[in-house]
């Protein structure tokens, strides 16, 4: 089984039998013939008494049930640091526009910056394509069942990739507003993106998403005359979830704030 | 469903601290999960059913400390009891808090033989 999602997928067992030794069901008599170099034979019987501690012990764990998934984030955010690679990943629900925003982003900035991106989707090729399309190293990862992407992932993502140093690394998560923000990628910042045409009560709703983000970005601004949404409402949800979050406001479509968006991105390759 | 994700890492840490102290048999397991940490119960449950089998958690009996959340207020530091990571100061009313425990996912103890 999958160990991610639960899926029939065999690809990734990790679930196996521990070697069991059954002592109790072990006989401890038992006879045995000897030769020795004489040609002498000799012959005994015997029991051997064995003292088993029955005595249940209490192991003392206090382990972090995602310490895998934070130790390889840590050692891939030691990588990124030591390459000068600032790491993003974005993550939203479906459909909030995080690969047109990624796509004009790189079109818009590729003469100035370095990029490389990892998309993240259970099926298809098809982001990966549209970035391909602009000539930006490009590595896709399908989940198959699974509904975010971890360190481990990404640890083999890079590996492929292998992004160049002083550039910036996007990495696009699977659509899904909850179970990624559990999942520490080593990326410098999470940014969460939410559009106009979704509930502006989006951030309480998934309230996990918010506060582990660092950057909010709010795109499809040009469409809020037709829809009803508010975005002072959605940023004081948003700030009463995670008052340290950073928000941006957007259209991918028309262009507008996006100046705004690029401003902080070349800020952040400088440092 | 990310539960069972955290169901496998449960048992590959049982895996492991069992090998370690060169026991065979895991009694039981003793849980830390806060109320805030993102896990759903009900989902948590089901994903342990399936995924506990022909492992060494398969017999283990499953005990979760639940621990409730809790925020301090970022205008009057009044600790509060939470439900949520954006509830109000019940003193001042103020909206923004900081959240001091319910977080939590570890694994505290097993009792093997």
């Amino acid at each position: 089984m999958c160990t991610t999602c639960g899926c029939g997928s065999t690809d990734r067992i990790l679930i196996s039998k521990p070697p069991q030794i059954n002592v109790d069901e072990v006989s401890l008599k038992h006879d045995h013939h000897h030769t020795d170099e004489t040609g002498h034979h000799h012959h005994h019987d015997h029991d051997h008494e064995h003292h088993h501690s029955h005595e249940k012990t209490v192991l003392d764990i206090e382990q972090d049930i995602l310490q895998n998934n934070n130790l390889l984030a840590e050692r891939n955010r030691g990588y990124f640091e030591a390459k000068n690679i600032f790491t993003i990943n974005l993550v939203s629900s479906p459909g909030s526009g995080k690969t047109s925003l990624l796509e004009r982003t790189l079109k818009d900035l590729k003469s100035e910056i370095n990029f490389s991106v990892i998309e993240g989707d259970q099926q298809t090729f098809n982001d990966a394509n549209r970035i391909q399309a602009i000539k930006i190293p490009v590595v896709q990862i399908n989940t198959g069942q699974a509904c975010h992407l971890d360190s481990d992932m990404i640890n083999k993502a890079v590996k492929e990739l292998k992004p160049p140093d002083n550039s910036i690394l996007f990495i696009e998560n699977v659509g899904n507003l909850v179970c990624p923000s559990l999942f520490d990628l080593g990326e410098n910042k999470r940014v969460v993106v939410i559009s106009v045409t979704e509930g502006d009560d989006k951030p309480i709703k998934y309230p996990d998403m918010f506060l582990s983000s660092d950057i909010c970005i709010i795109n499809k601004i040009d469409l809020l005359p037709y829809v009803n949404f508010s975005v002072d409402k959605a940023k004081e949800y948003a700030m009463r979830v995670n008052h340290h979050l950073e928000f941006f406001e957007v259209s991918v479509t028309s262009g507008e704030g996006m100046d705004k968006w690029y401003d902080w991105l070349k800020k952040q390759v400088k440092r | 469903m990310h539960e069972l994700s955290i169901v496998m890492g449960i048992i590959d840490i049982a895996k492991k601290e069992l090998k370690r102290a060169e026991l065979s048999k895991i009694e039981t397991i003793e849980l830390e999960i806060g109320t805030l940490s993102g896990v759903e119960f009900e989902a948590f449950d089901f994903a342990w059913k399936i995924a506990v089998n022909d492992t060494v958690l398969e017999k283990a009996e499953c005990n979760i400390n639940r621990i409730e959340a809790k925020a301090k207020c970022v205008s009057c530091g009044h600790i509060f009891k939470t439900s949520s990571v954006f509830d109000q100061c019940p003193k001042c009313n103020e909206l923004f808090s900081e959240i001091l425990s319910g977080k939590e996912l570890r694994v505290k103890s097993l009792t093997a033989s």
